[in-house]
């Protein structure tokens, strides 16, 4: 047979599956946003819910998961983007720096439910903390901790050596080699980075499942020990576990989670590309 | 020798008695300042130090008190005193490995598509929608499957649900897509240019070129796809938990791929809501953590050593 | 050596051997270097002249696996003493670099950034030093206008000149050049040259030329550096003219380079 047919029957088999890959994520999106549209409303985003949740707004599942988000980004930023700056620019290649590298590669494969049975167990119940905020926000910190570190490290090492010599060359220390031109240089990847983690952490479940989350509180959360709504847990209550649940309160639930993800999503992107346009070297 | 005056105040604000002689102020910020990274940095190592120890001190009373015939039981009722692991190690295997055998060839075949086929314009459009995937959270997609997937699976197929282990598998594929395809994107432009070039002064179609040469040629950096994705899928918790029925079967036959199953991950969701803190059932759960933890772990660690031993033996293979 | 009938000499190499990742970068190097005049260290590529000159201002401490024996006095203190306070150092004698790195910024924080992390607040003696260093290094009528701008906006030729005023701005009392006009075209390599020879009588300079020729322009004093050998050195007319060693004359003219 022609080799060219062959080609052209290849390419286009290849091209379909590619479509077949991407339309339906594309369906996805559209499906939800036509289904939940319906449900969205001024009370649906600021209003309590009531009736058990078969009525009302969400409001306290939309704070609790910016909440919960602040909380993970107060504990995983410092740690990540101090951990990276060490990696990075003090720590020598030895083996004991290495061991710092393999557990982030070991953090970042664990299963999320795998996190959330460690922060019932250290934090819920062992430091007792109890359904918590704090719980929750420190076993999302440390789940999130991976993807900060290695984005940050990357951008750190991604800034030219020359930099840091023509620093120490002027008498600059380390610290305000890092201070004045390495870390203000590797910002925007480090912000990406961030973003990126907080993301990822803001459309978690099992994470949450044991160490913060309550489906039906009426109210928002008034201390760091409270427990309290959140999206993603709000909508797999929904979807299984409350029966007579409106569909489009559901899809609305959806939508509105995917919207917050999704904007942080292509924010991530546009510093990425923004900056990088400006870069200096 | 030199005079020491002749060093004098070059700098108005330097006090005369700074020469070069140690700034101790200066110093302690220094000093200071690597110090908190340093213990920043380490605390990445007692974190995952400290996610052990716990599971272990949760987890071992159920391996030490459950006799071993039960724990390796085929029935998985903890209400009635049946820890059998079985069905829900070999549920997650089944999902996992059917969901990596669909990703592998779609990711594989995109990434073929939009490195070496399409013109550079589609990849514009095609990678933002891909990354999309990459960011919805697992609980919408699990959402989605449960409601619109499911029920067209079971139209489809005729079956009596639509939550199966196939359903499951078929979103954790789309769900490692996005990882998969990036990979193999890299390990594809991997394959220097020279490679091509000379198959192509050869004679060789396009096609042919990338079956035969290319592909092979980025073979390692697929094998890490592969266990990358197994690794995230055997993961996986709220999407195939809201996918897959739940039922705690050994799904040993063929048909099993069509029927409810449990995984892993998904009985420790489930059930962990409704344990009494302290019995064997609250220990049982810890204990499958426990069998994740590790079994993670190794498919990780293997992905890593693929990829650290290709850097250190430099280029490809 | 002390050279008889001179002043001071402000850096003293004694017996310096150097070494990095087992290879042997430098053997025992001894070299006295005079104040207030233009030494120049040639010699072909790769027989360690940059090495030497990074010991001096101890640049090559942030490279590990290596390893120093002998002494270096800078102005009499040994710089190597365990009490040296190393970013000090660096402000005595700084360096310029084979490529113009200018740091991200404007002109005006390329210039004052040794200033700056050296805790020096005070705007008007700022701007002071600003115009006095940039004077110095022959760029100030080029730039005064736009201080304020991006200094990767320059030329390469600026661009290195403003290195040199960035070294400058902190007032020190040695200069390290290392094939500072490399990258540069005839007329920015004339402007370099030109300002050196101002510049030598208030501070002292070393240059690594990146050719015999700009040695034998520039140079007071040359010392020629051969495979981490110091073979000979001398004032400039001497060693250039009248070498007394049969490498350094083959060198020189061109025998091999």
């Amino acid at each position: 047979m022609n080799r060219y047919r062959v080609q052209q029957a290849g390419f286009v088999l290849l091209g379909a599956t590619a479509l077949a890959v991407v339309v339906p994520i594309l369906l996805i999106l559209l499906i939800i946003i036509v289904r939940g549209w319906p449900a969205l409303s001024w009370e649906f985003v600021t209003a309590m819910p009531r009736d058990g949740m078969r009525a009302g707004g969400l409001f306290p599942a939309i704070v609790g998961t910016l909440v919960l988000t602040m909380g993970t980004a107060l504990v995983a930023i410092p740690v990540g983007v101090g951990g990276a700056i060490y990696l990075s620019e003090y720590a020598r290649d030895n083996w004991l720096t290495n061991s710092i590298r393999l557990a982030i590669i070991n953090l970042a494969g664990i299963p999320s439910i795998v996190y959330g049975l460690f922060g019932l167990g250290m934090f819920v119940l062992f430091l007792r903390f109890g359904t918590s905020i704090v719980a929750g926000s420190m076993t999302l910190a440390i789940m999130t901790l991976p993807v900060i570190i290695s984005t940050a490290e990357e951008s750190l090492r991604s800034v030219p050596q020359e930099f840091r010599t023509v620093s120490a060359s002027l008498g600059g220390t380390t610290w305000q080699g890092i201070r004045n031109i390495v870390l203000p240089q590797a910002l925007p990847g480090i912000l990406t980075g961030i973003v990126l983690g907080l993301l990822r952490a803001a459309g978690e479940t099992a994470p949450i499942l044991f160490t913060v989350a309550a489906f039906y509180l009426p109210r928002l959360p008034r201390t760091p020990m409270d427990s309290t709504m959140a999206l993603p847990y709000h909508l797999y209550v929904i979807s299984t576990q409350v029966p007579g649940m409106p569909e489009s309160l559901q899809y609305g639930t959806a939508l509105i989670l995917l919207t917050i993800v999704l904007s942080m999503n292509v924010a991530a992107a546009f510093i990425r590309s923004y900056f990088r346009r400006r870069r200096q070297w | 020798m030199g005079d020491d005056a002749t060093w004098g105040a070059a700098l108005p604000s330097q006090p005369q008695k700074d020469r070069m002689r140690q700034n101790t102020s200066a110093n302690l910020i220094e000093f200071g300042i690597e110090a908190t990274v340093k213990v920043l940095g380490y605390s990445v190592v007692g974190f995952v130090i400290l996610i052990f120890g716990f599971l272990l001190r949760e987890g071992l009373p159920f391996f030490v008190s459950v006799p071993v015939g039960n724990l390796v039981s085929t029935q998985w009722y903890p209400t009635f005193g049946f820890f059998g692991t079985l069905p829900l190690i070999l549920g997650s295997i089944l999902v996992t490995v059917v969901a990596v055998a669909l990703s592998l060839p779609m990711g594989l075949a995109t990434a073929v598509f939009v490195r070496e086929v399409a013109p550079p314009w589609t990849r514009e459009v095609l990678k933002p929608i891909i990354e999309v995937l990459a960011g919805i959270p697992s609980v919408v997609l699990g959402f989605f499957g449960m409601t619109i997937l499911a029920p067209l699976v079971r139209q489809v197929l005729g079956a009596p649900t639509g939550l199966t282990a196939f359903t499951g598998a078929v979103l954790l594929a789309y769900m490692s897509l996005p990882t998969m395809i990036s990979v193999a994107e890299d390990a594809l432009d991997a394959v220097p240019k020279s490679y091509r070039d000379a198959s192509l002064a050869m004679g060789a179609t396009r096609w042919q070129t990338i079956w035969r040469v290319v592909v092979p040629a980025a073979r390692s950096g697929i094998v890490t796809a592969v266990m990358l994705g197994l690794g995230r899928a055997i993961g996986e918790t709220m999407a195939v938990m809201m996918v897959t029925g739940n039922a705690a079967r050994m799904p040993v036959t063929l048909d099993s791929l069509f029927r409810p199953v449990r995984t892993m991950t998904a009985t420790i969701a489930a059930e962990m809501g409704e344990v009494a803190g302290g019995s064997v059932h609250y220990h049982a759960l810890f204990g499958v953590g426990i069998i994740l933890f590790v079994l993670t772990f190794l498919v990780n660690l293997f992905a890593a050593l693929t990829i650290f031993q290709k850097r250190r033996r430099g280029g490809l293979r | 050596m002390r050279m008889t009938g001179l002043p001071e000499p402000k850096i003293r190499i004694q017996n310096v051997s150097y070494a990095y990742d087992r290879k042997q970068v430098l053997r025992s190097i001894s070299l006295d270097i005079p104040d207030r005049s233009v030494t120049v260290c040639f010699g072909p590529a790769g027989g360690g002249k940059t090495t030497l000159l990074r010991l001096i201002n101890r640049l090559n401490d942030m490279v590990d696996g290596t390893s120093l024996s002998g002494t270096i006095l800078v102005g009499g203190q040994d710089i190597y003493a365990a009490d040296t306070h190393i970013p000090t150092l660096r402000r005595k004698v700084g360096m310029v670099f084979a490529l113009p790195l200018p740091l991200p910024g404007t002109i005006r924080e390329n210039v004052l950034y040794g200033l700056k992390v050296a805790g020096v607040h005070d705007r008007g003696h700022l701007e002071e030093r600003l115009e006095i260093s940039l004077t110095q290094a022959a760029l100030w009528d080029e730039v005064k206008d736009r201080l304020d701008g991006m200094a990767s906006a320059l030329s390469g030729g600026q661009q290195q000149r403003l290195c040199i005023a960035r070294s400058l701005a902190l007032e020190p009392e040695v200069l390290l050049l290392d094939e500072p006009t490399s990258g540069l075209d005839p007329i920015s390599t004339a402007k370099v040259e030109e300002s050196l020879q101002q510049l030598k009588s208030e501070y002292t300079i070393v240059i690594v030329p990146h050719s015999v020729q700009q040695a034998a322009r520039v140079a007071d004093y040359a010392a020629f550096v051969l495979m981490g050998e110091l073979v000979e050195h001398g004032p400039g007319k001497t060693v250039f003219t009248t070498p007394k060693d049969s490498r350094t004359e083959d060198y020189v003219t061109g025998r091999f380079g």
